[in-house]
Parts: C-alpha cells; structure tokens; sequence
C-alpha cells in the first residue's frame, strides 16, 4: 500500500466504482479500498440471505425459503432506465459484457386506493382505466404533443416555451386534470415531489421523452434489472477499473485522510500510508466534510406471491404519487424475483421507499405496504441522506452523495459526472475506451 | 482422435457445419506472476513473451475448441490483478463452468495457493464446475519446487484434472483446454448461460454507438496486447 496514486477511492459504492473505472480508463493510476470484505457499500447486494437476516436481528430464515445462496437481496431499490444515463455510461464502457439485464415486467401507477398501469403512449392511453373518456383524448393529444416536441426546433414548441412555460401551464394548455397531471409528472416524468409544477416545462418534457424512449427500447417496461441483483453494477465497473489498472484491496479500514496545507497527501490505513493527489470517496469515508440532507426509509420485504394486481408479473415498479396519499413526496414500490436469480424459487422481493417527512417514518408507507398482499418477513431500515459541504477544488477530496429515494439511477449518474469533472476538470471522454481491446477478439 | 484446438476468427463465425456449439465460461486463478495471463495468450494467440505486462488489459478473450461430434467456445476471463490482495469480485466466480488454477512448479507457495483457490471454488462457484490444476512453467523443471507426483494425488483426491504446462514451449497448453472441453456436459446449446430471456443492451444500443463513436463496430481488429498496459 506504501505507493504513491493519482487518486485513491474509497468505498466500493456504485458511484466510486463508475469514478474508479472513468479515472483509470482516463490513464490515471487508482488505489480502489474498501473497509468491508465485500463490494458494493451501500449499493450492495447482500448473499447469501442469512446475511440479511444476521444485519437486520432479524432471526432464521424459514426452510421454504430455499438456499440462502440463491439470494441476493438489494439494500436500496433501484431499476435502470433503458434509454438512461447509467445504461449509456454501462455501453460505452463495455461493461454490459460482464452483465445480463431482464426488462422489467411492469409499470403501475396508485390513484385512488387502485393501481393501475401507467399509460406511455397513445394506444394504451386510450386503454387505460385512469381516465374518463373525454380526459383520455385530451391525454393522447399532450403525449403526441410531447413525441413531436424538439426543444431545438422552435415549430414543433405550439406556443409552449421550454424555458418560459410553466408545466402548469402545460397542463392547462391540453386541459388535464389533477389526477393526469399526477401520474405524469410523477409515473413518467419520475419528478419525487411536486416542486416541478411551477418551473419551466422543458426538462420535464425532456423526462417524459426518456420515458417513453425508454419504453420504447424493450417493450414491457422502460426499466431494467440486472441478473443476481444491483450489485453486479459496481462489480462491474470494478472490474473495468482494474482491467485498466486499477489496484483493489477489499477489508481494509482507512483510519484517516491525510491532509498537508488543507490539501490532500494520502489516506492511512494502520501504519501505512498510501499518497496520492486525489481522493474519492462515499460521504462515511469523510464524515467531517458532509452534511445531513435528509432520510429515507426502505423496507425490504420477502413474499411469496406476486404483487396482487399486477398480472402477476415477476418485476414490477408501482409509483404513489405523493398529491394521493396527501404527501410530499411520493412513495415507490419496486418488486423482483427469482427470474433475476435474487431470490429462492416462488419468492418476491418488494421493497417500498420513501423519502421521510414525519416522526413516525414506518407509518408513512403503510399505504405501500397495504398494496403487497400477505407480508412473510419485513426489514425496514431508516438512513440518513449526506451530502459533501463543498465541491472539493481545494481539498481535492471528493465527496459522493447519498443514494437518494429515487426509483432509478439518473442522480447517481448526475452525482457520477459533475465529480469526474470537478476532479479532472474535464468532461468524461467516452472515446478513450478502446472498444476493439476491451472486447471479445 | 482427429481432435484440435485451433483459432476462432471471431463471433463464431468460422465453425463447422456438422455439430453444435457450446460456450463456455472459463476463469483463471492463482497466485499472481505464475504466468495465467501467459497460459491464455498462448493458447489463444499462439505467442508467449518472456516479459508478460502484469494484466492482460482484455474484458475476455475467446477461443473456439473443436471436437469430434461439437464445437467448444471459451470465453476466458482473466482476474485483471484482483487476485493480489484477495479482492475479487463474486461476479468473476458467477456462471462459470469451468476454471484452471494455475501454480508455478518453481514456487512451493504458490501450489498452497493454488489448493486454496480450489477451496474457494468449491464454497462459492456453481458445483458442476469443472476445475483443472495447472503447473506451469514446466520448462524451469531444474528449479523444480513441487512434485509431479505430490501434485498429482492432490488434483486425485479432490477430483481435478492436472497436467503440467509450459506457456512458453506450448507444452500441453492446448492439450489442458481440450481435456476441459471434453469433461464440460454438453447439454446447453450455446448462448443459454441464463434461464429466461434477458435483454441485450449493447445489440439495442448498435445504432446509437455508430452515430456518436468513429472506432465502433471493428471488434477483433486490433489484437488484444495492444491494450492498456499498467503503468
């Protein structure tokens, strides 16, 4: 460990890992730690399930539920956008060779103690069972609106200024009603309150878009899942880093990062201490250098059916919209299953998450819970958001945030490349990954 | 038997008409500097290089194995240095069907090594896997620090194939790799690694890529020790 390192990394998250893999990738020379003996942090997938039960004392698991080994349980839920950030940086890479993903089955959406499916174009528009007939026809005409709209091509705007327009504005243009205007700034613009409504409609447009390029990619669903759980992710990318040559050390605890003249010189481990110019790291690496922003609270259940109403499918995302509910900010249900090798046979894991607003968090997502039919076994955890309390330039220590309670990765990725680009004062250069020697000969 | 190992030419395009074709993941373990990269790039290359760069710098490389009635593809991976300090990812372990754990016969600590690789295996990896134990360097036999024998009735008892191997003569190279090949169960039709139908993000994504990159779309052009080298 006593070398000395363009950047070290600390924490196997998926955000360190993407950093990690970019900065080798970039020609830098990476020391990648990690004071677990296992990849991913947070963005962990945990295996085998008594694992899971070990860190919640929570007791044994139950015999009909299978090998522990053929578990791996995700501690924060999240699904990737086809047409999205994550799955472009994965691509580009290369590092969807070590992956395989399944689109998820189904995208529903809560109105009124119901759920139902979320309509993404104009054909199940008119289909769909949130809507009256008249509001269906209203809604069909924004959404075609939205497919013909190009930002860049003033003709297409009809009379709505991307940058002046309010959405609200949007919404009274095609006449839609409170309960429309819900589920599609929040099933398919995936806005997690409601802050959007009252500012320039162009990036929710833009969202709406992905969405339904997203959907457009696969078919079901615009998400997808990666066989044997999210934490193949930061496997991945870590395996792009060290295939760069990257070095990785797992089980090593870092006491301290060291500092001369306010700078970053290096991180200790024990009595040894690896230099470096730079450092990169998950906010519990650098707890003096962040603050709480927030909490979320998720609860991972296991059950043994499919989520009641779904079509019994075997991946679901069900969005509640936070106006339903009388909330701030929405609740989110994701479901997976032995399809994508995370769970023993006949068995689903459903996770609802939310960002919290009261004293009493597990009370806020009853609502959600109500929706999964008979609950075998609940682990509920409540974390705490951390943001970094500065951008790093004269530390030049940089600090992740926290997985946040939306249902995807588009702000991991946001979080991603402003910090590639904070750190090496450059954009990321897709170009510099050589397809032709990452790949199969 | 009229069996060979002879070179893909990429995308499994140059096989022969009679037989069916089998992939296969194969991983590499062992301790680091006992030539496992070497043993790859002999195999699949067919050149050795006394000073190998210490990672192969390839996400896989593949191999195509011909046998009598079917058509082996390996898809290789290498541990890309994370072997060192104990830190490879259970994703490398995950779907593998095949594996050789390679030790240095000029390096007593290394055959420990290696028998504690094959422990790993047997705790971790998919239980049918076929597992071979390689002692490499053979050529060094006057520095010789395990026994031919000693290592033998270990791979025996543990149920391994065990040759030893010189990726610099060539010495039973290709001979390992087609005794694995002939061990693998021949019930998968190639490509059905996984149950049910997953997605393919790099297919979706082929026209995306050929707008917005000018070296996309020439895999296998240039050979794999042009890669990134550590530096």
């Amino acid at each position: 460990m006593d070398e000395e390192y363009d950047a070290i990394v600390c924490g196997t998250g998926l955000t360190e890992c993407i950093i990690s893999g970019m900065l080798s990738v970039s020609g830098k020379r990476v020391l990648h730690v990690d004071r677990n003996k296992y990849y991913g942090g947070d963005s962990a997938s945990i295996t085998p399930l008594e694992d899971l039960y070990a860190k919640f004392n929570a007791g044994s698991i139950l015999p009909e539920m299978g090998r522990g080994r053929d578990w791996n349980v995700d501690l924060i839920p999240k699904f990737l956008m086809a047409n999205g950030e994550l799955v472009r940086l994965l691509i580009h890479t290369g590092v969807t060779r070590y992956l395989e993903f399944k689109s998820v089955e189904g995208s529903f959406v809560y109105k009124q103690g119901k759920i139902h499916k979320v309509p993404a174009d104009e054909k199940e528009a008119l289909a769909s069972g949130l809507m009256g007939l008249f509001e269906k026809r209203r809604f069909r005409n924004f959404l075609i609106f939205v497919m013909e709209f190009d930002e860049n091509d003033p003709k297409t705007w009809k009379d709505v200024d991307p940058k002046r327009t309010t959405m609200n504005e949007v919404y009274q243009k095609y006449g839609l009603d409170q309960n429309t205007a819900d589920f599609t700034g929040h099933a398919l613009a995936l806005h997690t309150t409601d802050e959007y409504i009252t500012q320039p409609c162009g990036p929710t447009l833009a969202r709406i878009k992905m969405y339904q390029e997203s959907l457009a990619r696969y078919g079901k669903s615009p998400y997808l899942y990666p066989l044997y759980g999210l934490g193949e992710l930061p496997q991945g990318f870590a395996r792009l880093s060290a295939i760069y040559g990257g070095t990785y050390m797992l089980d090593k605890p870092v006491e301290e990062i060291v500092f001369e003249n306010g700078k970053v010189v290096g991180v200790r481990s024990g009595s040894e201490v690896a230099r470096c110019k730079q450092v990169y790291c998950d906010p519990s690496y650098a707890p003096d250098r962040v603050r709480k922003i927030g909490q979320v609270i998720r609860c991972i259940c296991l059950i043994d059916h499919p989520i009641p109403n779904t079509n019994n499918a075997l991946s679901t995302q069900i969005i509640i919209p936070q106006n339903q509910v009388g909330r701030k900010n929405d609740i989110y249900i994701s479901c997976v299953s032995t399809t994508h090798q995370v769970a023993a046979k006949g068995w689903f894991i459903a996770m609802v998450s939310t960002t919290v607003e009261t004293g009493n968090p597990e009370a806020e997502i009853k609502v959600g819970l109500e929706l999964l039919g008979p609950i075998r076994q609940k682990f509920v955890s409540v974390s705490d958001l951390f943001a970094p309390t500065d951008l790093g330039l004269e530390s030049q220590v940089f600090v992740s945030k926290s997985y946040d309670a939306t249902s995807h990765f588009e702000s991991t990725c946001d979080d991603v490349l402003d910090i590639f680009k904070r750190g090496t004062g450059e954009q990321f250069d897709f170009s510099k990954v050589n397809h032709t020697t990452l790949g199969e000969e | 038997m009229a069996t060979a190992a002879r070179t893909s030419t990429g995308g499994g395009g140059a096989v022969p008409s009679a037989g069916k074709i089998f992939q296969f993941k194969l991983v590499l373990l062992g301790e680091a500097a006992v030539g496992k990269s070497s043993l790859v790039l002999r195999f699949v290359k067919g050149h050795f290089h006394d000073y190998q760069e210490s990672t192969i710098g390839a996400a896989f490389l593949t191999q195509t194995v011909c046998l009598d009635e079917t058509t082996v593809k390996f898809e290789i991976w290498d541990t890309a240095g994370q072997e060192r300090y104990h830190s490879l990812a259970p994703m490398y372990y995950r779907g593998a069907q095949a594996a050789i754990i390679v030790y240095d016969i000029t390096n007593h600590e290394s055959f420990n090594k290696a028998k504690a690789w094959v422990r790993e295996l047997q705790r971790q990896a998919n239980p049918n896997i076929v597992i071979s134990l390689a002692g490499n360097k053979a050529d060094l036999a006057n520095k010789r620090m395990v026994e031919y024998e000693e290592a033998q009735s270990y791979a025996e008892e543990q149920g391994l194939l065990f040759m030893e191997t010189s990726a610099k003569t060539a010495m039973n190279v290709n001979d390992i790799f087609l005794a694995i090949a002939k061990k693998l169960p021949k019930t998968d039709p190639a490509g059905s690694r996984n149950p049910g139908q997953t997605v393919n993000v790099n297919t979706a994504a082929q026209n995306v890529e050929a707008k917005s990159s000018c070296c996309g779309g020439s895999t296998g052009a240039t050979p794999a020790n042009a890669a990134p080298t550590r530096t």
